[in-house]
């Protein structure tokens, strides 16, 4: 590995002569698109926290996944489809039932720590790995297994994204026009699932939201266009992700840490330039009224006394 | 007003039947607990019909019913000569409560677009057809001006303008507006008034509109159907917002009374029992005083 030489071009070619930084761009950017797609659908839903639930149960999933010897990658797929199915089965207003999301969410995690404790191998890289991501450990097989996913997915979502994005605005008329909401609402959770099962291998089962939610939640502020707040969720995502992969190649720090603060500076970034473009906003016309005001108290009294 | 000038036309006497809607000793409920029962109504094609009653008394039941997503307990309930089915093309509806809020960010335009195409599977290779029917429903309610503005932006009756634009582009022949007014000062619930009648009169639509005071309508009203007490009263304002009437439907002494300008408060037992005193711009929210007079069950 070399130094930071302010040659982009040479450095990413330094950093992809290695397979592993390779194969975390592929999944990486596989992943970032993802998650800033399904991440809008999320926000305009308001389905963040069952999202967030659904990759705590895949801990569990993952856990037992490392327990009995197989790829994480399908424990996680099990617990968060079976249990996004679930919470979509028990009606729209279970997925807000915050309470008990938070409960199961809290149990889940616990059976995932004794899973991990009944396992005689490294029980901290594992957990730690799950828990944080760890996109430089990517193999090719998961390359692959990603990419499957993606495939898939993108081709659910073009078939879906209509009716999702209508029952997302309006439920009652999108069911009044013959949509299931019973049946778009398991859709839904299965295409969080796989997304969820997806980003857990860049970001880990906490810092999630970092790519499903941030994103998507910067685009909603930045355009009330479906299509464009998409793709700006999408490029977000991919932003963070490359520059967290880049920033990481020359920093001795975890990825994850990255693109959780690239995403997080770039949100406040929003929310601050919108809340100062407000206040302006309001000074203006505050002057404008107090000018007309005063022009009103000169034509009342032209004296000027 | 616009369309002050357009009142309720007279029923043509002679001509074949057009009923849009058609309900015979139907009854209503859920599980076995009926909200209201032996209905007998027949609305015909190009009228504007108000649903009145207190809460609880089934008006967005009816609704339900008509949209195919509720059965009836017994009797028939036909629309457009069949029975009511879910997801039909020929009804516009928009429900009273919408999950749009301040964090919608999403632009009108869209809304009304997805009024068109959002019960559609698969990926539009040319959305022309809905641009264009998206940009003549929201130029039909005075809405084009606030395509481009996020929903979370808009105020009560722009959003009510919005909805209706959502329910009018599919070019509908049945409109059902729930409570479209409940959130609307008198000078706004006028204007969405006059627009509903301007679009019932000019394109032949039939509309249901609920609401809970009925002067703002009475206008243009072709047709009350009153739901009280279990049961349904169906006649022009004239039949049925009558003393004797309601009385009857009530079971108890009821009296209408009717101001200088036209505007009707009703009065049984102890007090109102239904509608507001309402005198120029002053908006007097009327107690639902004498429990006795609600009607039964969920609505």
């Amino acid at each position: 590995m070399s130094a930071f030489s302010y040659d982009l071009i040479g450095d990413v070619q330094q950093m992809l002569r290695y397979q592993f930084m390779v194969h975390a761009f592929e999944a990486g950017t596989l992943i970032a698109i993802v998650a800033g797609i399904v991440g809008y659908l999320v926000v305009l839903r308001r389905s963040a926290f069952a999202a967030h639930a659904l990759a705590h149960t895949g801990f569990a999933g993952a856990a037992g996944a490392v327990l009995l010897g197989v790829n994480p990658v399908f424990g996680l797929l099990l617990f968060t489809t079976v249990s996004g199915s679930a919470m979509a089965t028990l009606g729209r207003r279970a997925a807000h039932r915050d309470v008990e999301i938070g409960t199961v969410l809290a149990f889940m995690l616990g059976l995932g720590l004794l899973f991990i404790n009944l396992y005689r191998g490294g029980v901290a890289t594992e957990t730690y790995s799950i828990l944080f991501g760890e996109i430089l450990g990517i193999s090719g097989d998961a390359v692959l297994l990603t990419l499957e996913a993606f495939v898939v997915l993108l081709l659910v979502l073009a078939v879906v994204y209509r009716p999702l994005l209508f029952s997302a605005l309006d439920e009652d008329v999108a069911e009044a026009k013959g949509l299931s909401i019973l049946l778009l609402g398991v859709i839904f959770m299965l295409l969080v699932a796989v997304a969820v099962s997806m980003a857990v291998q860049v970001v880990g089962v906490l810092l999630v939201f970092s790519l499903m939610v941030t994103p998507a939640a910067i685009a909603v502020r930045l355009s009330n266009r479906p299509g464009y707040a998409i793709a700006i969720s999408i490029g977000v995502a991919l932003g963070a992700t490359w520059a967290g992969l880049f920033v990481a190649w020359y920093e001795p720090y975890p990825v994850s840490f990255f693109i959780t603060s690239i995403v997080f500076a770039l949100y406040l970034a929003v929310r601050a330039s919108q809340a100062l473009a407000e206040w302006a906003g309001k000074r203006n016309r505050a002057m404008s009224i107090t000018s007309r005001l005063r022009k009103l108290l000169r034509k009342s009294d032209p004296r000027g006394t | 007003m616009s369309a002050a000038g357009q009142g309720p036309r007279t029923p043509p006497s002679s001509a074949p039947a057009t009923s849009v809607v058609r309900a015979n000793r139907l009854e209503v409920g859920y599980r076995g607990a009926p909200v209201w029962q032996d209905a007998n109504f027949s609305i015909e094609r190009g009228e504007f019909v108000a649903v009145i009653g207190p809460n609880g008394a089934g008006k967005t039941t009816l609704f339900r019913l008509l949209l195919g997503l509720h059965p009836p307990l017994g009797g028939t309930l036909s629309v457009f000569d069949a029975p009511p089915r879910r997801g039909s093309p020929k009804i516009g509806y928009v429900p009273q409560r919408h999950t749009i809020d301040y964090e919608t960010h999403v632009r009108c335009f869209e809304l009304v677009r997805l009024g068109f195409s959002g019960h559609r599977w698969g990926f539009p290779l040319s959305r022309r057809a809905e641009t264009e029917a998206a940009w003549e429903a929201l130029e039909a309610v005075g809405g084009a001006e606030f395509a481009d503005r996020p929903l979370s932006a808009l105020s009560g009756g722009e959003l009510q303008r919005v909805f209706l634009a959502e329910a009018l582009v599919s070019r509908p022949e049945l409109l059902l507006l729930d409570e479209p007014l409940s959130n609307l000062d008198l000078r706004r619930a006028k204007e969405l008034v006059g627009l509903v009648n301007g679009i019932v009169r000019s394109r032949g639509v039939t509309a249901f509109l609920v609401a809970h005071d009925i002067n703002p309508l009475i206008q243009y009203l072709d047709r009350v159907l009153y739901l009280a007490n279990g049961r349904v009263a169906s006649g022009t304002p004239q039949e049925v917002l009558t003393s004797e009437s309601l009385s009857q439907l009530y079971g108890v002494p009821v009296e209408v009374l009717r101001d200088s300008r036209g505007n009707i408060v009703i009065v049984g037992g102890e007090g109102h029992v239904e509608g507001e005193l309402v005198g120029g711009e002053d908006h007097h929210e009327g107690e639902l005083a004498g429990g006795g007079f609600r009607g039964g069950g969920a609505g």
